[in-house]
């Protein structure tokens, strides 16, 4: 156990990163969603065609391959940034394209007596989708978005193949460093556990508290 | 058409708008696209050279040894996930503690964790404790593991969505727990979880490419070689593998959502509304 006791602060600073880059690309991630979600509704073909490349693009490439073209391709064509922003980019538009599809299968659920009723009284497409329709639709998403900010932050290990210095690197270094390999992996669960079983928590109670009888 | 409903009939006025916005939308769409070509053309990343390398018959043999690594690397792992999936899904539904606690927390823990992290792991700790093995078992061991406990999820979410009138008459007829496991209610939860447990495979054919942390030679790890060799189509060989993932993927789903498609002709919308979905890998969120 030593190990992980002598290599505290290298765990808490893994952990912030991978929180960091979580929560950062998580809300990118959300609202890239609602566009293309909005997208795929609209009645404007396309945009509709548009929509539907970005996602079949985007849940078909593997996260490894998509990051390689970014990280590796990207400065080729004298984009280069930081390599944090390039996970961030990169895990956003790819957890982007699984939001957008959470959301509209929300927007499906919803009782077509509702948009039916917005439109009678004269709420354009706009109006519809965001003051009556996206609001339920969310309170029946909570579970496969909270689902999917779980698997954002397991995803956001692969940022660690790219030179991001977040858990999975730190356990990947120290066990370069200890001979006790063991222990180190125990705590790098652990630190994974501390960040996805509080927002399974949290998932549970939000819906809890959003959830309403149809 | 379920998304019709939110716009009406268009009338006129509706109709230019939409008319206004296509046009708008088409030259936004065209922007993007013209201001990419322009930074590639800039970058010289046109230059028929760079791209002349794509046809080389060595660099696509080399390539696509790759894919069929990822391929004997998705069968293999596919194989031992449904195995330890079907395992700890009985172990989970089992009426004795000893055997449902231990395996309730063998699923959770699993699929809590990154399959990258999982990968690792068994690629750094098992040669420590003496277990040198080929980096291909160091990734079946990683997918395995969390795969199987997300098929496990998706197999006890299936026996459970069975209506408990099967298992009830079954034991009234005098048949035993494993009997109406294995006569009544198998049989039709696995005709439910079909679809899902497809699209499962599909994300584990994709994430076979983590094989490229380890050193495993599949398509991703091969065309990183590739680039050595061949420097100056860098962005170029890149831009293959994820074109050749993507349509091997969407040709993946389209055969899941055929055999989903088949099933619903075979046994009804009822057995297909049934259908389990979404127990984690949200290939399953997918509708249409």
């Amino acid at each position: 156990m030593d190990a992980v006791l002598d290599n505290l602060d290298a765990f808490g600073a893994g952990l912030g990163e991978t929180l960091k880059l979580s929560l950062i690309s998580f809300i990118i991630a959300m609202l890239i969603g609602f566009v293309i979600a909005s997208f795929r509704v609209s009645p404007v073909a396309p945009l509709r065609a548009a929509g539907l490349v970005y996602v079949e693009v985007f849940r078909n490439i593997p996260l490894t391959a998509f990051f390689a073209l970014a990280v590796f391709g990207l400065p080729k064509v004298g984009l280069t940034i930081s390599f944090f922003t390039f996970a961030v980019t990169v895990l956003s538009m790819y957890t982007g394209a699984f939001i957008s599809e959470a959301l509209r299968s929300g927007i499906n659920t919803v009782a077509t007596g509702q948009a039916e009723a917005a439109r009678s009284i004269g709420l354009t497409f706009g109006q519809t989708l965001l003051v009556v329709v996206l609001p339920q639709a969310l309170r029946t998403v909570v579970q496969p978005i909270g689902s999917l900010f779980i698997a954002l932050a397991k995803n956001s290990s692969i940022a660690s193949l790219f030179a991001v210095v977040e858990l999975t690197s730190t356990f990947d270094q120290l066990t370069d460093q200890e001979s006790a390999t063991l222990p180190l992996l125990l705590g790098t669960i652990v630190c994974y556990l501390l960040i996805t079983l509080p927002a399974g928590a949290a998932t549970a109670f939000v819906e809890r508290r959003v959830a309403f009888k149809r | 058409m379920t998304t019709a409903v939110l716009y009406d009939q268009l009338g006129p006025r509706g109709r230019r708008r939409v008319v206004l916005g296509s046009v708008l939308a088409y030259v936004a769409i065209a922007g993007v696209l013209v201001a990419a070509a322009l930074q590639l053309e800039e970058k010289g990343q046109f230059e028929s050279r760079r791209w002349s390398n794509l046809a080389d018959p060595e660099l696509a043999e080399f390539l696509a040894k790759g894919l069929w690594a990822n391929v004997k690397a998705a069968a293999v792992a596919m194989v031992l996930a449904l195995v330890f999936g079907a395992f700890f899904a009985l172990g989970r539904l089992s009426r004795a503690a000893v055997v449902r606690v231990p395996a309730t927390a063998v699923i959770e823990l699993f699929r809590a964790l990154p399959q990258l992290l999982l990968i690792l792991a068994a690629a750094i700790v098992l040669p420590r404790y003496g277990f040198e093995l080929p980096v291909f078992v160091y990734l079946i061991v990683g997918l395995t593991l969390y795969q199987g406990s997300v098929l496990a999820e998706i197999f006890r979410a299936g026996i459970l969505s069975l209506d408990r009138g099967q298992s009830e008459a079954s034991y009234s007829v005098g048949l035993s727990y494993g009997q109406t496991m294995r006569l009544v209610v198998i049989p039709q939860a696995v005709r439910r979880m079909l679809p899902s447990i497809i699209s499962q495979l599909v994300t584990l054919f994709k994430d076979t490419s983590l094989g490229f942390a380890i050193g495993y030679e599949e398509l991703l790890r091969r065309g990183k070689f590739a680039t050595v060799s061949f420097g100056e189509s860098l962005l170029q060989i890149y831009l293959l593998i994820a074109v050749i993932f993507i349509v091997v993927n969407i040709g993946l789903s389209r055969l899941a959502r055929w055999l989903e498609g088949r099933q619903q002709r075979k046994y009804g919308a009822a057995g297909a509304a049934a259908t389990v979905t979404g127990v984690e890998d949200l290939a399953v969120l997918d509708t249409k």
